[in-house]
């Protein structure tokens, strides 16, 4: 008998006959009944949310109309002192037209050693997360690969307000595709294992900014209502 | 059968290493005395109480105030332990799914009966790559099972890769805390561990190093990114398996659980059946009642899901081995199968009275606190001392109850245990039910009692969980068992809640027949 077969007959020796068909049961098992977002937000107090969550928890947050993206984000990359930044392969070709430093392909074969040289990412983002302070990434061309945005020590992540902004959780999972990898982010990487204090920066990047850049998004116009 | 030892309390033949603490596969601890004898140890340890104090009142406080921020918590709390029964109820049919959508999404699945099965296959899944080293983020299922003592004795070298899991390794030492592994060490311990023992490893640590924790973080950054740049495989554990997709969850801080899921070709994810959701859907209870019980954040900095493998993103090779080791039996308990529905987030540790005292350690097992005085026995059998004195390491206060996030009723299911314990009966192991002898004259039960007054001798102590019970009593009318108050009946055990512990105690201290101080070996031996 193989192992498979050993755990399923525990389990249905355990349990006995299960009532109907688990399918059936399970919307009637659920109740759903909690918020599907908290507080009843304007879109404009949302994108402020999201903000002040972003900054409460150590990202550094920028707010731009899309005419002034490319300047600031090559101001952001000079003040960091960034030679090379690594670019996801869809990233609008406008954004760094501004910026000094050298763009660095996520090549196919670039080891993860190579991508350690670069010193700075920049990308778009799936969605953002107004009530927790979170920018999810789902591998889009505008992102690239999990691990551009993790192996470099600074991350900036674009994200256009409020077409990409979601109140809440519940709304977020709704819009993202589960088939594909996603990666939550809610500020730079940080441990509190040495006596609870929180330290910024273990292996993720140590500094993430988020730029809320608005006029970006007339093709997703209104989501922030629908999502 | 019955009597018979259990696994778990022999010894088991090369796993006993210099470099951690032996354990048999999938049980105690390798010599781990019994609850109240560890119990007193840890007691009577000064810096480890400090510790302990201070981080989990830290802790308890943060995640009070995360919590009161959403109105809805009670509703997400009931809609948490409604998923995790309902998947229960019909874990065979989502475990089927699930398997068929990791399948279909480009993973293998893996089917481990017990700890050993488990081992076996990382082990040949390992050695099929042909490398000798893994990256592994932080995972209670890996540590249960022992693998890396496994791994060692096939030759392979495991590197644990959360700073507090790094701490513990490099120490030689045992995780103590689910959420914070090492919290029984202070900054000083620790930067002495990275001074004397980051050069075996690896990169030493760097001259001069201080003990701030900056400083000490930097030094692990350090330390471990030498091993995730060439690291060709990583293993890890999930928080959530969604069935109707495939996806596995993991919840992390750090960033270590991204470069382990990210960086290696081949990633090697083991998860107990009974993390196992529906819907993707489900996510949007736990992912707002998981981050803000476990770190008090309204999010963790990072959470990855994946399904299977994706395209030029990520391991290449994707396999997820499917960890029974008790569970199922378990699950046949109707009253402790509640435990199951634990997602780990450890808010039961941080304010419960006799954890702050006596430590993660004194349960001798990678599942400490309330929630572990209720899982390690229903995992391994209470025919060990250390298991069969894990369910009085409780005051019933109720605190853990009260704000579990999924509604584990701990209470209920230790007094239940105890009837276990005492009673004897029936219970499944190994998927075969066995019957328990009484445990001789109640020696459980005495050498535990006497291990709770040991904990409990503590007047501000008591207070502080005398409070905790009475707000848990209002919001939680609780009825026992049948057995179980038949047993109450006859015994100076209350039924919970009749009789607050203090009061209890005082009472059966000075009772006839108090059993005379011993080191409480004899437990359940
Ligand atoms: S028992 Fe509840 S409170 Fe304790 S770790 Fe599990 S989920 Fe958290």
């Amino acid at each position: 008998m193989s192992s498979r077969d050993i755990v399923l007959g525990r389990i249905a020796r355990a349990l006995g006959p299960a009532p109907g068909e688990p399918y059936d049961a399970y919307e009637a098992a659920v109740d759903r009944g909690y918020a599907d977002r908290h507080g009843d937000l304007t879109v404009e107090q949302t994108v402020d949310l999201l903000a002040a969550n972003l900054a409460d928890y150590r990202a550094l947050v920028h707010r731009t109309e899309e005419t002034g993206l490319p300047e600031l984000l090559a101001r952001l990359l000079a003040a960091r002192g960034a030679r090379a930044v690594l670019v996801p392969p869809g990233l609008p070709p406008g954004w760094l037209a501004a910026a000094d430093a050298v763009r660095v392909p996520d090549l196919a074969g670039s080891t993860p050693a190579e991508l350690d040289r670069a010193d700075s990412v920049v990308t778009g983002c799936a969605l953002a997360v107004a009530e927790t302070g979170t920018i999810v990434l789902d591998g889009s061309p505008d992102q690239g690969r999990r691990r551009i945005t993790l192996v470099p020590d600074h991350h900036v992540c674009v994200v256009r307000v409020p077409g990409q902004v979601v109140a809440s959780v519940p709304r977020a999972l709704r819009r993202l595709d589960p088939l594909r990898p996603l990666t939550w982010i809610s500020g730079p990487s940080a441990t509190s294992d040495i006596e609870l204090d929180r330290v910024e920066g273990v292996h993720g990047p140590r500094t993430l900014e988020v730029v809320l850049v608005e006029g970006a998004d007339r093709a997703c116009a209104g989501t922030i209502t629908r999502g | 059968m019955s009597g018979m030892p259990d696994r778990a309390s022999g010894k088991a033949p090369g796993h006993t290493s210099g470099k951690t603490p032996g354990r048999t596969p999938g049980g105690t601890f390798v010599g781990m005395p019994a609850f109240p004898r560890a119990a007193h140890d840890a007691v009577r340890d000064p810096t480890l109480r400090a510790n302990l104090r201070h981080a989990t009142r830290t802790i308890r406080d943060r995640r009070a105030k995360a919590v009161a921020e959403l109105d809805d918590w009670d509703r997400l709390r009931e809609a948490g332990k409604q998923i995790k029964d309902h998947t229960l109820r019909h874990l065979g049919h989502y475990l089927e799914q699930l398997e068929a959508a990791v399948t279909a999404a480009g993973g293998t699945v893996h089917w481990a009966a017990d700890a050993d099965e488990a081992n076996r296959i990382v082990t040949g899944l390992v050695e099929a790559t042909g490398e000798r080293e893994v990256v592994k983020v932080k995972s209670m299922a890996t540590q249960e099972i022992g693998l890396n003592e496994a791994l060692e004795a096939a030759g392979i070298r495991a590197y644990e890769t959360d700073l507090a899991e790094l701490i513990v390794q490099l120490g030689e030492d045992r995780p103590s805390h689910i959420l914070v592994p090492a919290i029984h060490r202070n900054r000083a311990e620790i930067r002495d561990i990275f001074r004397s023992r980051m050069a075996r490893w690896g990169r030493p640590a760097p001259e001069g190093l201080t003990d701030t924790p900056a400083e000490l973080a930097e030094a692990a950054r350090l330390h471990l990114r030498e091993k995730f740049l060439r690291a060709k495989v990583g293993i890890s554990g999930a928080n959530f398996m969604v069935a109707e997709t495939g996806t596995l969850v993991v919840v992390e801080s750090e960033g270590n659980g991204r470069m382990c899921l990210t960086l290696p070709e081949t990633l090697i994810s083991v998860v107990g059946i009974e993390k196992t959701v529906p819907t993707w859907r489900d996510l949007e209870v736990f992912l707002q009642t998981l981050p803000r019980s476990s770190t008090a954040e309204r999010m963790n900095p990072y959470t990855s899901t994946w399904t299977g493998t994706a395209d030029g993103d990520g391991p290449r090779a994707f396999h997820l081995v499917l960890l029974d080791n008790g569970r199922t039996d378990t699950l046949a308990d109707e009253v402790g199968r509640q435990a199951l529905r634990c997602i780990r987030c450890s808010a039961c540790l941080n304010v419960c009275p006799v954890y702050e005292r006596a430590g993660g350690h004194a349960y001798g097992s990678v599942y400490p606190g309330p929630i572990g005085a209720v899982l390690s026995p229903q995992l391994r059998g209470t025919a060990s001392a250390i298991d069969a004195s894990l369910p009085y390491a409780s005051s019933l206060c109720g605190a853990c109850y009260e704000v579990c996030p999924v509604a584990i009723d701990i209470p209920e299911v230790l007094v239940h245990l105890r009837e276990r314990v005492v009673q004897g009966g029936e219970f499944t192991r190994h998927g075969a039910k066995v019957t328990l002898k009484p445990a001789g004259g109640h020696a459980a039960e005495r050498a535990a009692m006497r291990a709770a007054g040991l904990v409990f001798a503590h007047p501000g102590l008591l207070r502080a969980g005398q409070r905790l019970a009475a707000r848990t009593r209002r919001a939680h009318p609780r009825t026992l068992p049948g057995p179980g108050r038949a047993w109450s009946a006859t015994r100076d055990l209350p039924a919970v809640p009749a009789e607050p512990f203090r009061d209890w105690w005082r009472r059966t201290q000075e009772g006839p027949g108090r059993p005379e101080r011993t080191d409480g070996r004899e437990a359940g031996a």
